[in-house]
């Protein structure tokens, strides 16, 4: 595809963001790629958000520089820069009709009435809310509220689109179904989208690429397998779904290393023989059981198809998996 | 036994809950019925009598002459140049108030916001003669205000500007400008507190949204800040409006001999004993004030209610 050659759509370089003693952003680098769905993952107070607020730049940063298209940001207030965001609380202005809000980037810009209500009834259409302009936003419901911000946003062309946890207000069944829709329009504009997200089955669904964030750093950057299958550090096991961390006593024996690994519940099988351990307890999943079994030095989760007979919590059984599915990381004395 | 009498009473007003909000409601409501709203009606109704101008007796018969009068030359005179002043004191509560109720809403937190409060609401805890008569003092010709002029060698710009007709005087204490300022400090929390409210209830994430779909500060400001507001200013000027057009004691201690709306009742109904003009001259606030919300309410100064 010749990326290669191509100046990022975002660059941090060293870029950090202390509030007094608080550490909000340490020292970060990060490349964002034309075109790109990049999700930014992380518990609340990891530094996710700061990071989206100095590109779209509400926050000026400590040190280190921000580059947006090649253009160094420096102190370019946010009127000024090619970035337009979704606020996590949609932020539609509530003496404006919808159209009205949709228009205000346009409005600002100059352009005349007829124009700029043209063209937001055209970003509407894009957000599958045609003929909603005469409405106040006050008379919609969230998900609509969630579109007129994303047609606001939008209707400026921006050259990078920032979604603050734009979903989380939503209920399970509409936030699936706005995913999907996000994705498309991803696609169909190419517009690079920089994503903040919590919610880690979000970000692997819809991201191209994820960066995980922990206290205010990048603890690992790579494609929704990598960050998966093949966490380099506990935390990223840990948070991103619910892999069962191994300690070095047991990995040691297995493979002659002394490191912490990463096994998936699934990979887990319950066996004649193998590790013996204790069931704690066991979950009906629906499409599976997780059955929690102490094992010598760890407490594990197991995934069990349905298929499979179901142990009783208290019991005693062994547990076995396949050496590959254990995935090393890299900070073995943490 | 009056126990059992207590609890009955309890359960008869559980029961019957609407029997409840009519004894709470009762009180006000016919102290705002009767006794004010009745003198209201009263007031209204002397103002279509009219007074025989040799005996000074009052005529108990229905007439518009009473307000003929208003429209006399110097009648007229008291009636514009009181809205005239209310409006300039709006205006200026409005733009000193803004900035202050703007910093106390978005920033002011914890301890700041309590000294603000108090900053406020202070000047409200000492008498309102008091303060007038403090600022007839600084305002005079040997007042302190006098005297800084004179040490900064600027009394050349005081004086050329009480030169100026209309809004000049002898001194300071003595003109329409005197008023102005006196009408402007006092009325001013009543601005400041309202315009406060509003601005609490505006995200700032309003002001980021606009800012970055490309709007300056100033855009921000008339475009998404002020209008979110102006309930809010609206509320004040309601204010500040009404109660400079009421007021008959502030241009009587500080300001020229040119007198106002409250000042023209005040002497109609005492020492003129015409009680029919004075009611008429009453009147021209409640009308006033009618057709000022009515204008606000089509300017849509509501809508973000």
């Amino acid at each position: 595809m010749g990326e290669t050659n191509m100046t990022s759509a975002v660059k941090f370089s060293g870029v950090s963001r202390h509030f007094g003693a608080v550490r909000a952003v340490d020292d970060v680098d990060l490349d964002i790629r034309q075109g790109e769905f990049f999700a930014m993952l992380g518990p609340s107070g990891s530094g996710k958000t700061t990071c989206l607020r100095l590109i779209a730049g509400f926050e000026q940063p400590t040190a280190g520089t921000i580059e947006i298209f090649g253009d160094p940001t420096g102190s370019v207030p946010p009127y000024k820069r090619a970035v337009n965001t979704v606020f996590q609380d949609y932020a539609l202005f509530p003496h404006l009709n919808v159209l009205d809000n949709v228009a205000y980037g346009l409005m600002i810009a100059g352009k005349g009435k007829a124009e700029r209500h043209k063209e937001a009834e055209a970003a509407l259409e894009l957000v599958a809310l045609p003929g909603y302009g005469t409405r106040k936003p006050s008379e919609l419901s969230g998900g609509q509220r969630q579109r007129v911000a994303l047609a606001r946003a939008l209707v400026n062309k921006p050259k990078v689109l920032l979604l603050d946890e734009p979903l989380g207000a939503l209920d399970l069944k509409l936030r699936e179904q706005m995913q999907e829709e996000l994705k498309d329009l991803q696609r169909k504009l190419g517009i690079t989208f920089v994503f903040v997200t919590h919610d880690q089955s979000e970000a692997l669904s819809m991201a191209d690429r994820v960066a995980v964030f922990n206290d205010g750093a990048i603890v690992q950057i790579g494609s929704p397998q990598d960050i998966y299958y093949r966490p380099q550090v506990r935390f990223v096991a840990d948070f991103v779904g619910s892999s069962n961390v191994l300690p070095p006593s047991v990995v040691q024996p297995l493979t002659g290393r002394a490191a912490f690994a990463s096994l998936r519940p699934e990979a887990i099988h319950i066996a004649q023989s193998g590790h013996p351990g204790r069931v704690s307890s066991v979950s009906f999943l629906g499409s599976a059981t997780r059955v929690t079994v102490d094992l010598a030095d760890v407490r594990v989760t197991v995934l069990c198809p349905k298929t499979q007979e179901i142990p009783k919590a208290g019991e005693t059984i062994h547990l076995t998996w396949a050496s590959d599915d254990m995935h090393l990381m890299e900070d073995a004395h943490g | 036994m009056a126990d059992g009498v207590l609890v009955r009473i309890s359960d008869t007003l559980w029961r019957h809950p609407r029997l409840l909000v009519t004894l709470l409601l009762a009180p006000p409501v016919l102290w705002l019925g009767v006794i004010y709203l009745g003198s209201l009606f009263a007031l209204l109704a002397q103002s279509f009598f009219s007074i025989d101008e040799f005996s000074g007796l009052i005529n108990y018969e229905f007439t518009l002459k009473t307000y003929g009068e208003l429209f006399k030359a110097h009648n007229l005179d008291i009636i514009v140049r009181t809205v005239t002043m209310a409006a300039a004191v709006t205006v200026g509560a409005a733009i000193i108030g803004f900035p202050v109720a703007y910093y106390a809403a978005r920033y002011a937190r914890g301890k700041w916001k309590a000294l603000f409060y108090l900053g406020v609401m202070l000047p409200l805890w000492s008498s309102y003669l008091v303060k007038v008569y403090s600022w007839k003092l600084i305002l005079a010709k040997e007042g302190i205000l006098n005297w800084l002029f004179e040490t900064l060698h600027l009394s050349w710009l005081l004086n050329a500007y009480l030169a100026i007709p209309v809004i000049g005087g002898n001194s300071l204490s003595v003109s329409s400008t005197g008023t102005f300022l006196v009408f402007l400090y006092v009325w001013l929390p009543f601005m400041i507190l309202p315009i406060q409210a509003s601005l609490e209830r505006v995200p700032h994430s309003m002001l980021e949204a606009s800012g970055d779909l490309g709007a300056t500060p100033a855009q921000a400001f008339r475009t998404v800040l002020l209008p979110l507001a102006l309930p809010g200013v609206i509320a004040g000027s309601i204010f500040t409006f009404s109660l400079t057009l009421g007021d008959y004691i502030i241009p009587q201690i500080v300001g020229s001999s040119r007198r106002f709306i409250g000042q023209a009742v005040y002497q109609y109904q005492g020492t003129a004993g015409n009680i029919p003009l004075a009611a008429a001259f009453a009147v021209v606030p409640i009308l006033i004030m009618g057709l000022y919300l009515w204008w606000a309410k089509r300017k849509g100064a509501f809508d973000a209610l």
